[in-house]
């Protein structure tokens, strides 16, 4: 190390003389820092994404490293966030990646005291007997006067308002189409 | 909103660095608060009281802004003379029937107007929700009205407001609210100032405002203060609900609700709704004025996207294939169904009831009597768990050994794990894009209910039943893609936007809709989400490179429309109210409306247009009528039908009040929905004896750092660290008067629970003078529960079920409560705590007043 290289090496010298008068910058910089690399920038992917949590609806850029979510940051083009997160949304990232996530299917049978594993597709299946049955035993056709009912009163349905709009409406197609009326969501709450 | 809103309250912290005055009125000193201009404390379920008091203020001192109240609203239409207000009926309003606690609306008409026979039935309209309805367009009125432009006739609706609110003096105010009257004039004064061509003032609510048994009168309060001074349809100036959840507005407008189809188009009545022409007349109301005229082809468009080829001009489009509702199908009325074994299945999709619903007792051994459970979630939230590890495991009332629900988990994909939109608190939609796959099982909504819908069609394929032609002829074949055939959610939001079905080419607007099957639209209000084949939800072109109202950042429906009612923007001659404020405005030259943002008119209509004696639907709206979705195309600060709770805002107590109603004999609303059932206990109010034994008010709210029923905050450790335990704020006079130490413990009472939390004393907290005494006010969070990474009593156990009658929500911000030392019992001495306090109280199981208030002044309550 030459003798120019050891003084411009001290912070107070590069404060002194450089672009960083206030040093809290490129003046107070060590080699390790110099060295890092932001996690935004070696990404392999930024997905524009909104935070899920209360309605204001920050934007957030989701930042994906080898196929797992590296880092979520605030989205400064949104007009409505610019770039901002509360402390929910900044911990978004805690969020889906979780350790406390569920990850498989979960299954109490009646009067278990434990859960028990399912695979997926069987899960499904098992629903749509449990939906037709309770359909089928519930059906009203028409009302006392013969007027048309059609539909179940037999199962019901709660959530939606973190849901996307995509979804909501298959839901509510697929919940009408079955005749089934008892769907609600927090907007009741 | 500084708590619960954070990033959304930067703007207002750059309109106050701008000069604007900031109030922040509530039951405790929040950051909000700490922040604002001035602070004040109000007794939590009085806010009708304030307001109406500054409504008095305003007619009063005859600062309302004239010329926008007498072109704008409907204050120079005359009433009918059979209209009898509160003021000669003890708190009720005239048309009161005592059998079912309803008002029959016929008394509050227009002068020369009969009433839509649609909304004669109030039972009905209030077992339906059915003000729900009214979200994007008023509820029916006749187009024609007589009105009294120099506001003098005693009938006409200024007089009536007059006469109604005369009685919300600023005395009555400190009276009522608790809030001295120095502090109520501050507020008034500041808020008239800053209203009229010049400036415009706004108002900011929540769910603080929506969770009462008056919840929809309260908004209703605000709406006609905002109408007096001018600050509807104007920038700076509105209404602005702050929702809660990323896409609860979007869960509205496509509802997964059970009164309502996509873009508020009701669901069919049994009795009311026999057949599509009468369902289409019920909605468009022939001879009103306004853009529901156009109701048949919105609701065939529906059809026509549900039920595609099969849905046809002979057949109705398959409007037979509609279930029908027959009453209330609501949440609570469910869950009063499960206990009592009617219901044999449930859905949770990213809800937490167990937590986060009113009278939590009453959720979990709901679900412990069902046959079988869905839930969907990220993480195992205490609705999945409560077989296992419900407080009521502890008393005995749930044994998980007996307790015969089947539960299926399924874990969910995350908000970065799928593509789609959010429709946001200010009708924006937003899309996100997909960063990853969801994990293992994990997959989308989109993903479980196209599959199941798949599942079900194939099992049903060869039947030749009736009731399976709705799900056979459903429109289900989206595309799917990847290796767990995900549906594609652009094609869903494709069929939303609605598109020719002949060619496939997306709608631009929901006026190329058609109603004759050659178009297909599953939300009429988002017809333009999809124009020119973009999703135009996806635009992010920056901030920074827009004007201030930034219309290429995502999509608002309507149209795009960043404002609604923006024609009031300018004055009836379609010039701007004042250069400062110039927004939207009619370009004489050009011979259209222009400004900042989508004109919220039709576009060519000029502001000197006069619609023809009898002239509806859209032609009927005159060129200085702004209020295109009002059948009188006036904003309205007096509702003459539609508002089932009376046509202008009157306070009521809380359904559980430590107080008298210091205005009215009425105590509560009258017409609020009460379910009967012997779970659910309400605490007694005066004049019922014995409210002391609940002597004092409780009300709850979130914390920053957590989210609603804590299923998405209690489970993410820096969440969890930040607030970690459940607590109760009191004042340091309460903390002495009942022995309370700060950071020890103390547990809650009502007829329902007891619960436990550690005490926080703190001047947040303010005793109260209300009527002549002390009322103490504790607040709580809301979000905790038995599971995730902090544990804690759950809030909410402590509310009962009173419900609003238009919209039927629960009165969740309000009730009484006593407050003792220590912690709680456990185990079944727990249930005896409630039931020594029940029994103290003098009330049996399922108790709860009469509608109308009797006290010893005598029976008759019409008589004045």
């Amino acid at each position: 190390m030459g003798v120019r290289s050891w003084i411009e090496g001290w912070p107070v010298y590069r404060q002194l003389t450089g672009t960083d008068p206030l040093g809290r910058g490129t003046a107070a910089e060590s080699a390790g820092s110099r060295a890092l690399t932001a996690r935004t920038d070696t990404a392999d992917s930024m997905a524009r994404s909104v935070c899920p949590y209360c309605a204001v609806g920050c934007g957030q850029r989701v930042y994906v490293k080898d196929g797992q979510v590296s880092q979520i940051e605030g989205d400064p083009d949104s007009p409505i966030s610019r770039g901002r997160l509360c402390p929910k949304g900044a911990a978004s990232k805690s969020l889906v990646t979780s350790p406390l996530r569920q990850t498989t299917v979960r299954y109490r049978r009646p009067y278990g005291t434990e859960w028990e594993d399912l695979d997926l597709d069987t899960a499904l299946n098992m629903i749509a007997d449990r939906v037709l049955a309770a359909r089928d035993e519930t059906w009203e056709d028409v009302d006392a006067e013969g007027r048309p009912l059609n539909r179940t009163l037999g199962f019901s349905s709660l959530g939606g308002a973190t849901l996307d709009n995509e979804e909501n409406y298959l839901i509510k197609k697929l919940f009408t189409a079955m005749g089934a009326l008892q769907i609600e969501n927090q907007a009741r709450i | 909103m500084a708590e619960a809103h954070p990033v959304g309250f930067q703007w207002v912290m750059e309109a106050k660095r701008r000069g604007a005055k900031v109030f922040h009125i509530d039951p405790r000193f929040t950051r909000t608060s700490a922040l604002a201009d001035s602070y004040l404390p109000i007794r939590a379920g009085s806010d009708i009281a304030l307001l109406g008091g500054v409504i008095r203020y305003i007619l009063d001192n005859e600062l309302d802004f004239r010329e926008y109240v007498v072109a704008y609203t409907n204050a120079a239409t005359i009433v009918t003379e059979e209209y009898a207000d509160t003021e000669d009926m003890h708190g009720l309003f005239s048309g009161f029937n005592d059998d079912n606690a309803t008002y029959d609306q016929s008394s509050w008409r227009y002068e020369g107007h009969t009433q839509a026979a649609t909304t004669q039935d109030s039972e009905t309209q209030r077992e339906t929700a059915a003000g729900l309805e009214n979200e994007s367009h008023g509820a029916p009125v006749g187009g024609e009205t007589e009105r009294d432009e120099t506001l003098q006739h005693p009938r006409c609706v200024y007089q009536i407001l007059k006469r109604h609110y005369a009685r919300y003096t600023p005395e009555m105010v400190e009276r009522v609210c608790g809030i001295p009257q120095e502090k109520f004039l501050e507020l008034a004064q500041a808020w008239t100032e800053n209203s009229g061509r010049d400036r415009t003032g706004m108002l900011v609510y929540s769910v603080g405002w929506t969770q009462h048994s008056v919840g929809v009168q309260y908004i209703r309060t605000g709406a006609i203060i905002q109408l007096l001074l001018g600050n509807v349809g104007r920038p700076g100036g509105g209404v602005m609900a702050l929702r809660g959840h990323a896409s609860i507005q979007g869960s509205t407008d496509i509802p997964t609700l059970f009164n309502l189809l996509p873009g508020y188009l009701p669901m069919p009545h049994h009795a009311n709704h026999p057949t599509l022409a009468k369902w289409v007349d019920s909605i468009a109301h022939p001879g009103q004025k306004g853009f529901w005229g156009n109701a048949r082809t919105y609701g065939v468009n529906l059809l026509k996207a549900y039920w595609g080829a099969a849905a046809t001009a002979d057949n109705d489009y398959c409007y037979g294939y509609l279930p029908r509702m027959t009453g209330d199908h609501g949440t609570y009325q469910q869950v009063l169904d499960m206990i009592d074994g009617k219901i044999k299945g449930y859905f949770l999709l990213g809800q937490n009831p167990a937590v986060g619903s009113a009278h939590g007792r009453a959720q979990r051994l709901g679900m412990a009597n069902l046959d079988w459970l869905v839930v969907r979630d990220l993480f195992m939230i205490e609705s999945a768990t409560f077989w296992q590890n419900a407080p009521e495991i502890e008393t005995g009332e749930i044994m998980p050994a007996e307790c015969r629900t089947e539960v299926f988990f399924l874990p969910a994909a995350s908000h970065v794990e799928k593509e789609g939109t959010f429709t946001q608190t200010q009708r924006l939609l937003q899309w996100r894009e997909k960063a990853v796959e969801p994990p293992g099982d994990a997959r989308s909504e989109l993903w479980f209910f196209y599959h199941l819908g798949r599942v079900i069609r194939e099992r049903l394929a060869t039947s030749t039943r009736p009731r399976d032609r709705a799900l056979l002829d459903l429109a289900w074949d989206y595309p799917t893609h990847g290796p767990h055939a995900e549906p594609s959610a652009e094609a869903v939001l494709l069929e939303i936007n609605g598109y020719d079905v002949t060619s496939g080419r997306p709608l631009a607007s929901f006026t190329e809709m058609k109603d004759d099957g050659s178009t297909a639209g599953g939300c009429w209000i988002y017809t333009g989400v999809y124009a020119d084949g973009v999703n135009q939800a996806a635009r992010r072109k920056p901030g920074a490179e827009q004007s201030l109202v930034a219309p290429e950042w995502g999509w608002a429906w309507p149209a795009n429309r960043r404002i609604l009612y923006n024609r009031a923007s300018a004055d009836p001659d379609g010039n701007p109210w004042s250069e400062r404020k110039r927004y939207v405005w009619w370009d004489a030259e050009k011979g259209e409306w222009t400004g900042y943002d989508v004109p919220d008119f039709e576009k060519t209509k000029p502001p000197s247009y006069r619609p023809e004696h009898g002239a509806s639907g859209v032609a009927g709206i005159a060129g200085d009528d702004p209020f295109i979705l009002q059948g009188d195309g006036k904003g309205w600060l007096y509702a003459p039908t539609g508002v089932l709770d009376g046509p202008l805002p009157t306070h009521y107590e809380p359904v559980e009040s430590p107080v008298r109603n210091p205005l009215y004999r009425q105590q509560a609303n009258p017409t609020r929905k009460v379910y009967t059932h012997p779970i659910n206990t309400l605490n007694p109010s005066p004049p019922e004896p014995y409210s002391q034994v609940f002597p004092f008010v409780f009300t709850v709210s979130r914390l920053t750092e957590h989210h609603t029923a804590g299923g998405m905050s209690r489970t993410v450790s820096p969440l969890a660290e930040l607030q970690p335990e459940m607590f109760v704020e009191v004042s340091p006079e309460l903390a002495v008067g009942r022995g309370l130490t700060h950071l020890g413990w103390a547990h809650l009472v009502t007829a329902r629970a007891a619960i436990e939390a550690r005490v926080l004393v703190t001047d947040r907290l303010t005793p109260l003078r209300v009527d002549g005494r002390i009322i103490h006010q504790v607040w709580l969070p809301y979000h905790f529960g038995f599971e995730g990474l902090v544990t804690g009593d759950s809030a909410n156990d402590l509310f009962g079920i009173s419900l609003d009658p238009n919209v039927l929500i629960q009165e969740s911000k309000v009730g009484t409560c006593d407050v003792r030392p220590g912690r709680r019992p456990t185990g079944p001495a727990l249930l005896d705590l409630v039931a020594d306090y029940q029994r103290r109280a003098g009330i049996t199981p399922g108790q709860h007043a009469p509608a109308v208030t009797e006290d010893n002044e005598g029976k008759e309550h019409g008589a004045s």
